[in-house]
């Protein structure tokens, strides 16, 4: 090995020991931002090494395309609000799909052997899908298209002939690459495939499709990684895709689903037998709950999607620092599928600064919640549903569920009575110590901030 | 012969992404995300050789769009998981 590449290969090397080490640092809070700086110098590092590479005979093209793609990132980074962090998310993964489609597809002159033809049919088809899916999956999260599930007759039955195609199409490829029609048709079939796989996914199960599409950009660098013979592309597409695949199971885990039946039944297609639930709904005011919260001495907070959707964390922020100085001890139990992405709560609360150690999992606040006064649900609906527990018929029975009908007194904040996103009715509403505070999350929440502060 | 070795790398690197992530707290997860996005931008490695054969071809301008998508998640995302990481704070500090 000549001196060059030797010295790129070694760059490689170092790159990989530096992703590794920075994701190790992400393993705790206080550490994570090192361990995020450490990865970057690492792909710094594997940019710089790439840029050695004695068959670049021109610098415009690269430049230009550093120059489009880090100023659009830049820009996305700086500007994007924490809420809306699951659609920024989402559009990268597509981006990381595309950019792994494209280098499949660049990979295909100048080889010609079975197995490389292989890997680059795989980069292309991963790739394509990520990217169409992802696309889809920004469309229902940032509500552009209809956050509903799209189920139509027939569909098990489209999508079985679209991965038939793409199969024989892939098979096509690889026998006669000189023939260009397979490779339009793989790429055409894996980018309608992106979009028919994500269509029937409803907007409560999204945590689970983005960590999904994650892993997936991840695998698709991997095999553009096979395709260009790159093993930094392997190493670290391969820790990506762990990433996704990790994320994906415990998401599943906390919705009580398997991976397939998120991915092919909508969860629409709900039993229609009426459960029948006995209690009345109990509305309270600003006022009386008030009353209620200023006795208590522990509360807890269960925050969900409706929070991020009301801004409401700032004022959130602000009702816990007000409770903390009469005194009371105040909490944050999160649900691991609270929100619309993996750890979307958490961000949102550390960007109104509620510190991190506040922030209990919901294995660890659920054996003190007969200890809790109040139970505040800001905009949760199914991650407090009781029904998870006692009702054998509900679809959402044995889901792992935040207990907050065991403290003594539940405020649920709630637009109206519709039902959440899966559309099942949820007993919690009904239960002697509920008490019901309609309205938008935000105003009951500075209504509470404002009785307190007199 | 450099097939086993790729193979071999991906069975290893699998193993390990396996370990390092089920150590990562839940609190981090949308910052393990979207530096998971940046991380998976490392196809800018295999696009810019393709951006810069000078040939004027296909898989030239091809490369050069990859370098550009790229980009944006290696740029956009550590910058904005830095932004989230900057944010998590201890109470009391």
């Amino acid at each position: 090995m000549e001196s060059t590449q030797l010295t790129i290969q070694l760059a490689y090397v170092a790159a990989a020991a530096l992703f590794i080490y920075g994701l190790k640092l992400l393993g705790s809070a206080d550490s994570a931002r090192k361990g995020n700086l450490l990865s970057s110098v690492g792909m710094l590092l594997a940019i710089v090494a790439a840029l050695l590479d004695q068959g670049i005979v021109e610098y415009q093209w690269i430049l230009l395309g550093f120059v489009v793609g880090g100023a659009i990132g830049a820009a996305a980074a700086r500007l994007v609000q924490m809420t809306a962090m699951p659609e920024m998310v989402a559009l990268f993964n597509g981006f990381g799909g595309m950019a792994s489609l494209l280098v499949g597809a660049a990979a295909l002159s100048g080889s010609s052997n079975t197995f490389t033809l292989v890997t680059i049919v795989l980069s292309i088809l991963i790739g394509g899908l990520t990217f169409t899916g992802s696309l889809v999956a920004w469309g229902k999260l940032s509500e552009t298209l209809g956050s509903g599930a799209v189920m139509f007759r027939g569909q098990q039955i489209v999508n079985s002939l679209i991965v038939l195609a793409i199969l024989f199409s892939a098979v096509m490829f690889c026998l006669q690459p000189e023939n260009s029609i397979w490779l339009y048709a793989v790429i055409a079939l894996s980018l309608l495939f992106g979009v028919m796989a994500v269509i029937p996914i409803g907007g409560a199960d999204m945590p689970v499709v983005i960590s999904l599409l994650n892993s997936y950009s991840g695998l698709a660098a991997c095999a553009a990684g096979f395709a260009v013979n790159n093993n930094i592309l392997i190493v670290a597409g391969s820790l990506v895709g762990a990433s996704g695949i990790i994320l994906t199971q415990i998401m599943c885990k906390a919705m009580n689903r398997s991976l397939s039946n998120v991915l092919f039944s909508g969860f629409g297609s709900v039993s229609s037998e009426e459960t029948v639930i006995e209690g009345e709904i109990k509305p309270i005011s600003v006022e009386d709950a008030y009353y209620i919260l200023e006795a208590a001495t522990n509360v807890a907070i269960i925050p969900g999607y409706g929070m991020a959707v009301a801004q409401a964390q700032h004022v959130v922020k602000e009702l816990t620092q007000l409770l903390e100085k009469k005194g009371a001890e105040v909490n944050f139990g999160i649900h691991p599928v609270a929100g619309r992405m993996p750890g979307h709560m958490n961000v949102l609360l550390a960007e109104a600064d509620v510190p991190y150690d506040q922030l209990l999992e919901m294995d660890d606040i659920n054996p003190r919640m007969e200890t809790v006064d109040v139970a505040i649900v800001i905009g949760a609906n199914d991650v407090v549903n009781p029904a998870a527990r006692e009702v054998e018929s509900s679809p959402i029975y044995g889901m792992p569920v935040i207990n907050v009908d065991q403290a003594r007194t539940v405020f649920v904040l709630k637009r109206s009575m519709a039902s959440g996103f899966a559309g099942i009715e949820n007993p919690l509403f009904y239960k002697e110590n509920t008490r019901m505070l309609f309205g938008d999350a935000k105003e009951s929440i500075s209504g509470l901030i404002r009785e307190l502060s007199n | 012969m450099e097939v086993v070795f790729l193979t071999f790398i991906l069975m290893l690197s699998i193993f390990l992404g396996f370990e390092l992530i089920t150590k990562v707290p839940a609190t981090l997860h949308t910052p393990l995300m979207s530096g998971a996005n940046a991380i998976s931008g490392i196809t800018v490695v295999g696009a810019i050789s393709l951006a810069g054969n000078g040939q004027h071809d296909m898989a030239n301008w091809l490369g050069a769009a990859a370098v550009a998508f790229a980009s944006i998640n290696v740029v956009g995302g550590y910058l904005v998981t830095d932004r989230m990481l900057a944010m998590f704070k201890k109470r009391g500090s």
